[in-house]
C-alpha cells in the first residue's frame, strides 16, 4: 500500500498540466473562471483540442481508441482540469453512451458511432427522465411501436440536459406495453433531426437555460438504432447509470470550489479581519477540508477496485452522495462568504456575452451557482435513490 | 499510488482474523497467556526495525493488527503496552538501555507503559507539570500522571518530565521504585489504566532515555494515533456487521426492520461513515513517514474524522438496536462504548480539530 504518486504519475501530471496551459483557450478559461455559461461553439472547441490530443474520451480502453488510462491517471486529469479552469467535458457522448455501445452495440453500431464520439463529430443528449418518471424511471411511458424496419417513437422527455445542442439522443422507450414494467423497455439512438422531434427550454431557479423537455410524436427510429435485444433497455440503463454516477463525485471540481473559498474567505474582511478567522466560518471550512481528503482516497480506493474496465458497483453511489454533499456545502460557504454581494444577478452577463466591471464579474455566479448546485443531489438519482440502491445491493437490505 | 495488501500483509490478515476469533469467545481482559502468542505470532517485534530485534513492520502492518484487535472483543494493551512505549523507546535508547529495556519488551518477557499525560495538561504532551531535577548521583521526578494504559501490568514506565532548562526529556522508571505510587482501575472501554504519583523518586543517570524527548514524543503519539484510528476502523465494521444483522432478523410490524426505507438510509449512513474513516485510517498509517509538519496536519484530520465517525456509529449502532443496545449482554454495547472513548485517547475531535485548523492553509 502506498498512497505517493509514482514518478511516472507525477510526470504525467505535469505533462497535463502543460497541455492545459498551452491549449485551453484564453476566453473559455475565463468563462469557466468566472462561472459564466459556456455557448456551444465553446464547448466544441474545447472538446476538438482534446479530441486532437487523443485525451477527449479519456475513459476508454485503447482498443476503441481512448488513452487507455488507469483510474489514478483519470483522477489527475479530472483534477488538473478543474483547476486550469477547463470546460467539463459534455459526459451525454464518451462517458454513458459510449461504453453502453461498447458493451451492448453490435460490431456495425461500435463501427459507425464510437469514431464519431472520439472525434467530437456528434453532441449527444440524454432521454430518461420523463414527467411521470423521476427517481421511478423504470415507470417512462414513451412508446415505441414497430412499424416494419422503423419504430414509431411517441411521448415526453424532461430534464435533457444541454439537448438545445444535441444532435443525437440515446432514448428509453416501452417496446413492450404488457411485460413487467423493467422488462418492456429497449434502448434507442434517435437523430435529433427527426421529424416530429420538437425541443423546448426548461428555465432553472438560477435563471439559466441548461435543461430541456424534448417532445417525440410519430418520430420515426430505425430498428437498427436498438442497442442490445428489445426489452433489454433497462440493463444497460443501469449500467449507464453506475458509469453516470463515478464522476458524479466531483473530485476535482470540489478541491477548486475549496481552494477558491479559501481564497475568497482569506481576502473579504469580516469586522476588520479576514473572514476565515471568524471561528464559526473557518470550522466549517476546516470540516469540508476533512471530507475532502477523506473522499479522494476513498474515490481512489473505489477506482482501484474496479480497475480492469468494469464499472464500479454501488460505491459508486456512495461516492455520489458524499460528493454532492461536498459540493453543496462548499458553494454555501463561498455564497454566503460574499454577504450581500451575493444579492446582486446580472443573468445577461453570466449566460450571455454582456461584460462587466472586472470587480464585480469576479463574484457575479455565486449566488446563482449556489442554486445551480443543487442539482448535484438530485440528477443522476436523487440521493435518497442512491442510498436505497447501496441499502439494497450493497448491504442486503 | 497503491491499495492492495502485500501476500505477507494478507497472511498478517487472515493469521489477525483467527486468532482474534478465536479468543473473542472468553472475557474481555487479555489474559497472559494471550500477550505470549502474540510474542510467539512475532506480533509484538512486528512494529520494530530488525537492528532492535523486530521485523521491521511499516505502519500499514500496524494498522493491520489494530484493526483486527478493534473487531475482536478482547482488548491486548498492543497501543499502551507496546507500541507508545516501545516507539519511544527505541527512538530514544542508547544500546544499554535497548539491551535492557526494549529486548524483553519485544520478547514477551516484560512490560513497559508510557506515563505521558497529566490532569492539567489533558490532551497535550508539552505542557506537563511533572519536574526532573538533576542531583549528583542522578534524578529526582515529582509529578502525577493520568490515565496511564497498561501501567498495572507493567515492569516499568517511561515517564515524561521537564528539566530545569525547559527541555522534555523521558525516563525509565521502575514499577517498584520509592515514592511511586499508582491508583488502578478499569476504563470504560475495558482496558486497564492507572493514575501514577511519582514524589520524590530517584533515579540513576541511566534511567534517562536520550536527549530532548519532544519530537520523539510527538512521533510516538502521532503513530499511537494512527494505530488508535485503524482500531476504530475494525471497531466501527463490527458495530455496522452486526447492526445490520439485527436490522435483518428483528421482525416488527410483520415485517423485519431491514425493510423499513428510514433504517436503510440510517443504515447506509454509518457505512458511509465506516468506509471515509477507513480511508482516514489508511491515510494516517501513510502519513507516519512524513515531516512532521505534514505529519500531524494529516494526522489530526484523520483523527478528528474518526472520532466523529466513530461517535456516528456507536449513536447509531445503539439507536437502530433498539433497547437491547441499551444491555450489557448485546454485544454491541461493548463496540460501541470503545467506539465513544476513542474519542478520549490521545486527543479528542475538538483537540484535532484545533490542530488543523491552526494549519490551514489559505490555498
Amino acid at each position: 500500500m502506498n498512497l505517493d504518486f509514482t514518478p511516472e504519475e507525477q510526470a504525467f501530471r505535469r505533462e497535463v498540466r502543460e497541455f492545459l496551459a498551452a491549449e485551453l483557450p484564453d476566453d473559455i478559461r475565463e468563462r469557466v473562471r468566472l462561472g459564466r455559461r459556456l455557448s456551444a461553439d465553446d464547448h466544441l472547441r474545447w472538446q476538438n483540442v482534446l479530441s486532437r490530443r487523443g485525451w477527449l474520451a479519456a475513459g476508454w480502453p485503447c482498443e476503441h481508441g481512448g488513452p487507455g488510462w488507469g483510474p489514478v491517471e483519470r483522477h489527475i486529469f479530472d483534477e488538473e482540469c478543474a483547476a486550469a479552469h477547463a470546460p467539463t467535458v459534455v459526459p451525454f457522448g464518451v462517458s454513458m453512451v459510449a461504453p453502453v455501445i461498447m458493451k451492448f452495440g453490435s460490431e456495425a453500431q461500435q463501427r459507425h458511432y464510437l469514431p464519431r464520439i472520439l472525434a467530437n463529430r456528434d453532441w449527444w443528449c440524454q432521454g430518461y427522465s420523463e414527467p411521470g418518471a423521476g427517481s421511478d424511471l423504470a415507470s417512462l411511458r414513451t412508446r415505441a411501436v414497430r412499424d416494419g424496419d422503423d419504430y414509431v417513437v411517441s411521448g415526453q422527455k424532461t430534464w435533457t440536459t444541454l439537448g438545445q445542442h444535441a444532435n443525437m439522443m440515446f432514448c428509453l422507450v416501452r417496446t413492450d406495453p404488457e411485460a413487467r414494467k423493467q422488462a418492456g423497455i429497449s434502448f434507442l439512438l434517435i437523430d435529433m433531426a427527426s421529424p416530429g422531434i420538437s425541443v423546448r427550454p426548461i428555465i432553472t431557479l438560477d435563471g439559466a437555460h441548461e435543461v430541456n423537455e424534448v417532445f417525440l410524436d410519430e418520430v420515426r427510429v430505425p430498428v437498427a438504432n436498438r442497442i442490445g435485444e428489445e426489452g433489454q433497455g433497462w440493463t444497460c440503463a443501469k449500467f449507464l447509470l453506475t458509469h453516470e454516477r463515478t464522476g458524479i463525485a466531483g473530485l476535482g471540481h470540489a478541491k477548486q470550489a475549496l481552494r477558491h473559498l479559501k481564497t475568497l474567505a482569506g481576502q473579504i474582511r469580516h469586522r476588520g479581519r479576514p473572514l476565515l478567522e471568524l471561528p464559526s466560518f473557518r470550522q466549517r471550512v476546516v470540516r469540508a477540508e476533512l471530507e475532502l481528503m477523506a473522499l479522494e482516497i476513498t474515490h481512489l480506493r473505489v477506482l482501484a477496485s474496479a480497475r480492469g474496465g468494469d464499472a464500479p458497483g454501488a460505491e459508486s453511489s456512495l461516492l455520489k452522495v458524499r460528493g454532492s454533499e461536498l459540493r453543496q456545502e462548499l458553494s454555501e460557504l463561498t455564497r454566503r462568504a460574499l454577504g450581500p454581494a451575493a444579492l446582486p444577478f446580472f443573468p445577461d452577463f453570466l449566460y450571455g456575452d454582456v461584460e462587466l466591471e472586472p470587480e464585480r464579474a469576479e463574484q457575479a455566479a455565486i449566488g446563482a451557482q449556489y442554486l445551480n448546485r443543487r442539482k448535484l443531489s438530485i440528477y443522476g438519482g436523487s440521493n435518497e435513490i442512491q442510498k436505497s440502491i447501496v441499502a439494497k445491493t450493497l448491504l442486503g437490505m | 499510488m497503491d491499495f492492495s495488501y502485500s501476500d505477507e500483509q494478507r497472511m498478517l490478515a487472515d493469521t489477525l482474523e483467527r486468532l482474534v476469533a478465536d479468543s473473542s469467545a472468553g472475557s474481555p481482559t487479555a489474559p497472559a497467556s494471550l500477550w505470549r502468542t502474540f510474542a510467539e505470532l512475532g506480533l509484538l517485534q512486528l512494529p520494530f526495525a530488525e537492528e532492535l530485534g523486530g521485523l521491521d513492520g511499516d505502519s500499514i502492518d500496524v494498522m493491520i493488527v489494530m484493526q483486527a484487535l478493534g473487531r475482536s472483543l478482547i482488548r491486548a494493551p498492543y497501543l499502551g503496552g507496546l507500541l507508545l512505549p516501545g516507539t519511544l523507546l527505541a527512538r530514544l535508547a542508547n544500546s544499554a538501555q535497548r539491551e535492557r529495556w526494549l529486548s524483553p519488551l519485544l520478547a514477551g518477557e516484560s512490560r513497559l507503559a508510557l506515563a505521558w499525560q497529566e490532569t492539567a495538561s489533558r490532551y497535550d504532551a508539552q505542557a506537563i507539570a511533572t519536574r526532573a531535577r538533576r542531583q549528583a548521583d542522578g534524578w529526582v521526578l515529582d509529578g502525577t500522571k493520568q490515565v496511564v494504559l497498561a501501567a498495572a501490568s507493567a515492569d516499568a514506565l517511561v515517564v515524561t518530565a521537564r528539566l530545569d532548562d525547559g527541555s522534555l526529556a523521558a525516563f525509565l522508571v521502575p514499577s517498584d521504585s520509592a515514592g511511586l505510587v499508582r491508583r488502578d482501575y478499569a476504563t470504560l472501554d475495558d482496558q486497564t489504566a492507572s493514575d501514577v504519583q511519582l514524589d520524590g523518586v530517584a533515579l540513576p543517570h541511566d534511567a534517562r532515555l536520550g536527549g530532548d524527548a519532544s519530537d520523539a514524543l510527538e512521533a510516538t503519539l502521532a503513530q499511537g494515533r494512527a494505530a488508535l484510528c485503524a482500531e476504530a476502523v475494525g471497531a466501527m465494521q463490527v458495530a455496522c456487521e452486526q447492526t445490520l444483522a439485527y436490522l435483518k432478523e428483528r421482525q416488527q410490524f410483520g415485517a423485519p426492520l431491514a425493510s423499513f426505507q428510514v433504517l436503510q438510509h440510517r443504515m447506509v449512513d454509518m457505512h458511509l461513515n465506516l468506509e471515509q474513516a477507513r480511508s482516514m485510517a489508511i491515510l494516517a498509517a501513510a502519513s507516519l513517514e512524513y515531516p512532521a509538519e505534514q505529519r500531524d496536519y494529516r494526522i489530526s484530520a484523520a483523527k478528528a474524522y474518526c472520532g466523529e465517525a466513530a461517535r456516528f456509529v456507536a449513536e447509531q449502532a445503539i439507536q437502530l438496536h433498539g433497547a437491547m443496545g441499551m444491555t450489557e449482554e448485546c454485544q454491541v454495547s461493548r463496540y460501541a462504548r470503545r467506539l465513544i472513548m476513542f474519542d478520549h485517547h490521545l486527543g479528542d475531535v475538538d483537540h484535532h480539530l484545533e490542530i488543523v485548523s491552526e494549519r490551514l492553509t489559505a490555498a
